[in-house]
């Protein structure tokens, strides 16, 4: 007979440990089942000594267990502490492989077969999955591990790391240093890291440091040995170790086969789950990470909470305060239960959210009462968040050369997704026009949101493709002259690198890009020249439509790029019709027309956008280059960086790429859709008004954008030691002198496990004057160019 | 869009000094005193004040370099403004001094102002000819951490001497362990190493191996080839920090003089005004 239990929680992390430990203390009877020997295995795996923060600050905590910031060691020691003492019954080495039957009567069965039945389950196995195991016979041989600690551990060993992502290159290198080291691949190159540990790792492979088996697969193990399959037959590695850094299962599939359904396929989406947590399976619970709430202290709340509903207690949920805080600032005094009501009524975009999602939604918003007249946001800023009129309505001023021109949208819709599209400046102005309520929803909540709530992509694309026609074609066109195109429009995505068309194609339509960037080429002598770079709001293909010839030229995506495909017959009725339209169109052309041909007689020009564009400019919006011919390697700028910087330079001068002598160190582009952004926890990366991609002070220090980043411009840092001030200095020498701080930090190095934050180029956000690199460089050679400077850029090369 | 600082803000700075020295000039022309022109006349305190505050503003670079995040001027205006109005010196103080030169503590001054922008004139000819050898020195890739390059191929040496013959592991593992980069200030502004032991090792490997045959002859060839790549790239890695060590050698002369300069300068004027 197998155990039976009022709730049984899958997963010990912050959630489920907390769900335990409050089932516990309510004499429920209940069972934690863990999977690896230890509890909160995410938290377990932390670096050694890692100071782990208690963000939101304002959020109370309310669990049976007490967590504050502290050591990795003194949090983990407490829950091990608390948990004994209350009694949390906790089967370690116990990973549910499968969930079956329904609420009253759920099977939980274990990898080891072994099956316990439940009432309720939750299910709070957080995001991180299962390390992916070595599936070859003899797998399971006691040198085969799965993470390296300290790569320093092992001297003068053999050791195969198989595995071509960062991780494993990262591993193999360190362990390069003091061991024979080969790396197994499966690919033939290792495309899936980052260029900076690419470079790293081919450079390794070229000195012959690191022995590389390229499209090879492990096809056995016996101790000491590891057998291949490689393209030409067998191959056998002796090894006294093997690492095996093959990537981690996403939990995903295991909760859709519990019955869980997601609402897309996109990995970001999310399940759909009841203010009191419940799933699509009645009974069924889910908290904590796979939630979607990626903190510490939201888990635990979680844990503690779906424990009162199971029991029946409908509680308000620990986040109530903050939302009463946040609507204080409307009239009239209503609950919070009022107000998203009438959020709910006002705003369709939003119907489609569950409660609980509607919650969270709000929770990373903020409510805007303005009166009439004030200015919501700028043409040209740089902002990304997205606006919607809960009571009241707005005037978005679309044409930059005549402020009449508006348009008024009202209650229950939304302005500002063009930005957040595009990634690139605001195409209009807009202000309140009368005194009004509005919701402002950062990025990262419009991002999650449009990947798990279908409705929502839908209704924002619709809206927004008539006004990117508008804004990116011509303000003043009207309904009916756009309407016939609008029926043959078309969302089309392109990878980078990918073809939207070929030289020598027939005309197929004009592309409207909307978020990303391409580059033109044309074949000239046998080779691929770029003639062009064109971004976001602008538009390829008019050339052979106009000139009704074969295109001309070879359009690809310099990164993830959408267009907007317009059909060419539809299209040509819509310029035939407004005379304005087509002398708009004519002029571009012809602007194109005379870069190109002046592109045409220095293909250098071309090959340093086509390097450019490698190093991540084609998605900058706004970069460092240092021009080489000028540049004393005075480091003044990294010195500047520092002293502005709280000693702490974001910039390497040295690192990073050259090509026809400029130089691209390492350091921020700003990216239009920033990838760092993509898995922060407290949602602390943001975008300023002038495009600044910053961190602010909510981080914790995860280092998931410095994974993120494929440009390796960020790093964990616990700050400059501090140094004497000026004054001892000059009397007595005492401590570093002005912009000395790279040997004094390093002299002066704190201790291991001082709290890490993330740091980067925030473009000198809060420095009266901007960019303190570019305004110390005392020869010129450091510079900031955004995109639109390419060209005059690419004249350098005239030069040099 | 942006450019060195000699043609910065499209020439803004020699506008400014060359109406400085027109007006200088023309004055001093104009200007007939009673005697020998010379410091001690209403132009020539003009002159030397002039002068005095172009030292002083001068000397401050030095202090506003290291001033990080201030002021609305790039740096590159400063020292736009300091080579041109610094040149402008030898014109000024000149005037001033009315071509009135002895052994005196006037002429000390004098003379270490002349120092002091002779060695900022090299200083500017290096900042404009250096970096971009450098950069032609370096080729496309940055040259990355060339210590680690450096050590790989002296393993990837050991690696092939082992099976040859001792008289070449000696020389590989001289090579190792003697091959020095960098070194005395000399030595680096040279850019060579004349007892370069890689070099020597690739010279003498190459003699020793003209004897051998069969798999030693195969190694050899290979040894060679890793030495040559070798010693190609320590003699751009000795290059590199050549001219790096021209673009800073000067400041070791141009920072002291300007110290004593200002020493100098001080006495001049007080005692001037003492014997009045
Ligand atoms: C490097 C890093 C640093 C971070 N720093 C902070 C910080 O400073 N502050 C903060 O608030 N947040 C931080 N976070 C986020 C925080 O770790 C997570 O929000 C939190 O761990 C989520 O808790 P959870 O309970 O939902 O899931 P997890 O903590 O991931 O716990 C899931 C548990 O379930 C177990 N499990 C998984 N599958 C099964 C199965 N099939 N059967 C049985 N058990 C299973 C796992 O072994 C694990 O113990 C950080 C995250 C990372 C990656
Ligand atoms: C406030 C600034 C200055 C003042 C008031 C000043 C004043 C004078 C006076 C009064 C004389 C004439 C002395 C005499 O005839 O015996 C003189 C001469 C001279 N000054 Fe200056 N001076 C100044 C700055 C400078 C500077 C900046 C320099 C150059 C570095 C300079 C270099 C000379 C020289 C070379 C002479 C000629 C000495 C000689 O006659 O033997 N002076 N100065
Ligand atoms: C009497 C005149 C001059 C004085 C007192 C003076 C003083 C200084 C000082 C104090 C510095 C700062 C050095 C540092 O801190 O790194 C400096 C830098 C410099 N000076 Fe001069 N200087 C003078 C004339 C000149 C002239 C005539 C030239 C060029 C023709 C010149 C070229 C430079 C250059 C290129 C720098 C370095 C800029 C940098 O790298 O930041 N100087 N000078
Ligand atoms: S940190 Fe990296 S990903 Fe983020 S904006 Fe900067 S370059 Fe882009
Ligand atoms: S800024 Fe980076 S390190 Fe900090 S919390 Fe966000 S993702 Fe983590």
């Amino acid at each position: 007979m197998a155990e039976h239990y009022q709730v049984a929680i899958v997963g010990s992390g912050p959630c489920g440990m907390s769900a335990g430990g409050r089932a516990s203390e309510q004499n429920m009877s209940h069972v934690v089942l863990e999977r690896t020997d230890h509890l909160s295995d995410t938290i377990y795996k932390y670096q050694k000594g890692k100071h782990v923060m208690a963000t939101p600050d304002i959020l109370p905590l309310r669990s049976s267990m007490a967590f504050d910031a502290g050591t990795r060691e003194a949090i983990l020691g407490k829950w091990d502490e608390q948990t004994d003492k209350l009694g949390v019954n906790v089967r370690y080495n116990a990973e549910v492989t499968e969930i079956s039957g329904e609420k009253g009567s759920f099977t939980l069965t274990l990898k080891n077969g072994e099956t316990f039945t439940a009432e309720h389950v939750v299910l709070g196995i957080g995001l991180q999955g299962n390390l992916r195991k070595l599936a070859c016979p003899g797998g399971d041989w006691e040198g085969v591990q799965y993470q390296l600690d300290d790569p320093d551990e092992y001297e003068g060993e053999n050791i195969v790391v198989i595995g071509a992502g960062d991780a494993a290159i990262e591993n193999a290198v360190a362990l390069a240093k003091n061991n024979n080291v080969y790396i197994i691949n499966r690919r033939d190159e290792f495309a899936r890291a980052k260029d900076g540990n690419r470079n790293l790792i081919e450079a390794a492979i070229e000195n012959g440091d690191i022995t590389c088996y390229h499209s090879a697969d492990p096809a056995s193990v016996s101790p000491g040995k590891l057998t291949l399959t490689v393209p030409d037959g067998e191959a056998e590695v002796e090894c006294d170790r093997i690492i095996a850094r093959l990537g981690a299962v996403a939990p995903r599939k295991f909760v859709e086969s519990c019955g869980i359904e997601f609402p897309s396929k996109d990995p970001a989406s999310l399940p759909e789950l009841s203010p009191q947590y419940e799933s699509n399976v009645p009974g069924l619970y889910i908290v904590g990470a796979l939630a979607g709430f990626p903190l510490i202290k939201q888990a635990m709340n979680q844990g503690y909470e779906v424990i009162e509903f199971i029991r029946g207690n409908d509680i308000k949920p620990a986040d109530e305060p903050l939302l009463e805080e946040m609507f204080k600032a409307l009239p009239g005094g209503r609950s919070v239960d009022e107000v998203i009501t009438h959020i709910r009524e006002n705003v369709p975009l939003l119907r489609s959210l569950t409660p609980l999602q509607l919650r969270e939604f709000l929770l990373d918003a903020t409510i805007h009462v303005p009166n009439a007249n004030d200015v919501i946001f700028e043409r040209n800023d740089y902002t990304n968040s997205f606006f919607m009129i809960v009571e009241g309505s707005a005037n978005i001023h679309i044409d930059e050369n005549d402020p009449s021109i508006k348009v008024t949208v009202g209650v229950g819709d939304f302005f500002g997704e063009i930005g957040l599209i595009a990634g690139r400046r605001r195409s209009a102005t807009v202000n309140a026009a009368e005194p009004s309520f509005l919701l402002e929803s950062p990025r990262r909540s419009m991002i999650k949101l449009i990947n798990s709530v279908e409705a929502v992509e839908r209704a924002m694309n619709e809206v927004a493709l008539v006004r990117q026609l508008r804004t990116y074609l011509l303000p003043s066109l009207t309904d009916e002259a756009i309407q016939p195109v609008l029926e043959t429009a078309e969302v089309r995505a392109f990878k980078s690198g990918k073809v939207l068309f070929k030289e020598g194609d027939a005309d197929d339509g004009v592309y409207l890009i909307r978020k990303g960037s391409v580059t033109v080429s044309r074949r000239i002598g046998g080779k691929d020249i770029v003639i062009a770079y064109v971004p976001a709001g602008h538009y390829v293909g008019e050339m052979a439509f106009l000139t009704r010839a074969r295109r001309n030229a070879t359009v690809r995506a310099a990164i993830n790029t959408e267009t907007i495909w317009l059909e060419s017959e539809s299209f040509r009725q819509m310029v035939d019709a407004s005379p304005e339209l087509r002398s708009e169109v004519e002029r571009r052309l012809l602007t194109r027309v005379i870069e190109s041909e002046s592109m045409h007689t220095r293909p250098e020009a071309g090959n340093i956008i086509q390097f450019l564009v490698e190093q991540g400019v084609g998605e900058a919006t706004d970069i460092l280059l240092i021009d080489e011919t000028l540049c004393v390697a005075c480091d003044n700028c990294e010195k500047a960086c520092a002293e502005t910087h709280g000693g702490v330079s974001r910039l390497n001068r040295e690192a990073g790429p050259t090509y026809a002598r400029i130089h691209v160190p390492t350091s921020c582009r700003h990216c239009e859709h920033p990838h760092c952004m993509a898995d922060c926890p407290p949602d602390a990366i943001h975008r300023a008004v002038d495009g600044e991609v910053y961190i602010d002070e909510s981080c914790i220090g995860c280092g998931n954008c410095e994974r993120n980043c494929p440009y390796g411009v960020i790093q964990l840092s616990s700050g400059a030691p501090k140094k004497p001030g000026l004054f001892s200095w000059m009397m007595f020498g005492s401590g570093p002198g002005p912009g000395e701080n790279k040997v004094w930090n390093k002299a002066n190095k704190k201790e291991d496990g001082s709290p890490k934050v993330a740091v980067k180029c925030d473009m000198c956000l809060n420095v009266p004057g901007g960019s303190a690199c570019v305004r110390a460089c005392p020869t010129g050679a450091a510079i900031r160019v955004s995109p639109e400077d390419f060209f005059s850029l690419s004249e350098l090369s005239a030069r040099g | 869009m942006h450019s060195s600082i000699l043609v910065f803000r499209n020439f803004r700075y020699l506008k400014i000094t060359l109406a400085i020295l027109a007006a200088a000039i023309l004055a001093y022309a104009i200007h007939d005193p009673l005697g020998k022109p010379n410091g001690g006349t209403w132009l020539g305190y003009t002159l030397g004040g002039l002068s005095a505050a172009l030292i002083v503003w001068l000397a401050w670079f030095g202090v506003r370099k290291r001033r990080y995040g201030v002021g609305k001027l790039l740096l590159e205006d400063w020292a736009s403004g300091h080579v041109y109005l610094g040149l402008s010196l030898l014109i000024v103080a000149t005037l001033h001094s009315g071509f009135q030169f002895g052994i005196n503590v006037h002429t000390l001054a004098y003379a270490l102002m002349v120092l002091v922008i002779g060695s900022g004139a090299f200083g500017l000819y290096a900042y404009m000819r250096y970096p971009r050898l450098r950069s032609v020195n370096r080729g496309e890739g940055a040259l990355g951490d060339v210590w680690a390059l450096v050590a790989g191929m002296s393993r990837d040496c050991y690696e092939i001497a082992r099976d040859l013959p001792d008289e070449v592991y000696t020389l590989v593992e001289a090579a190792d362990k003697e091959t020095a980069i960098g070194g005395s200030v000399w030595r680096q502004l040279s850019g060579k190493d004349p007892k370069c032991a890689s070099t020597r090792a690739l010279q003498q490997v190459r003699d020793l191996a003209e004897r051998y045959s069969g798999r030693d002859a195969d190694a050899a060839r290979r040894l060679v080839r890793v030495l040559a790549r070798k010693v190609e790239l320590l003699t751009r890695i000795r290059k590199d920090i050549q001219y790096k060590a021209l673009l800073d050698i000067w400041l070791y002369f141009h920072i002291p003089l300007t110290v004593a300069l200002l020493g100098a300068l001080a006495i001049h004027i007080v005692t001037v005004f003492l014997y009045w």
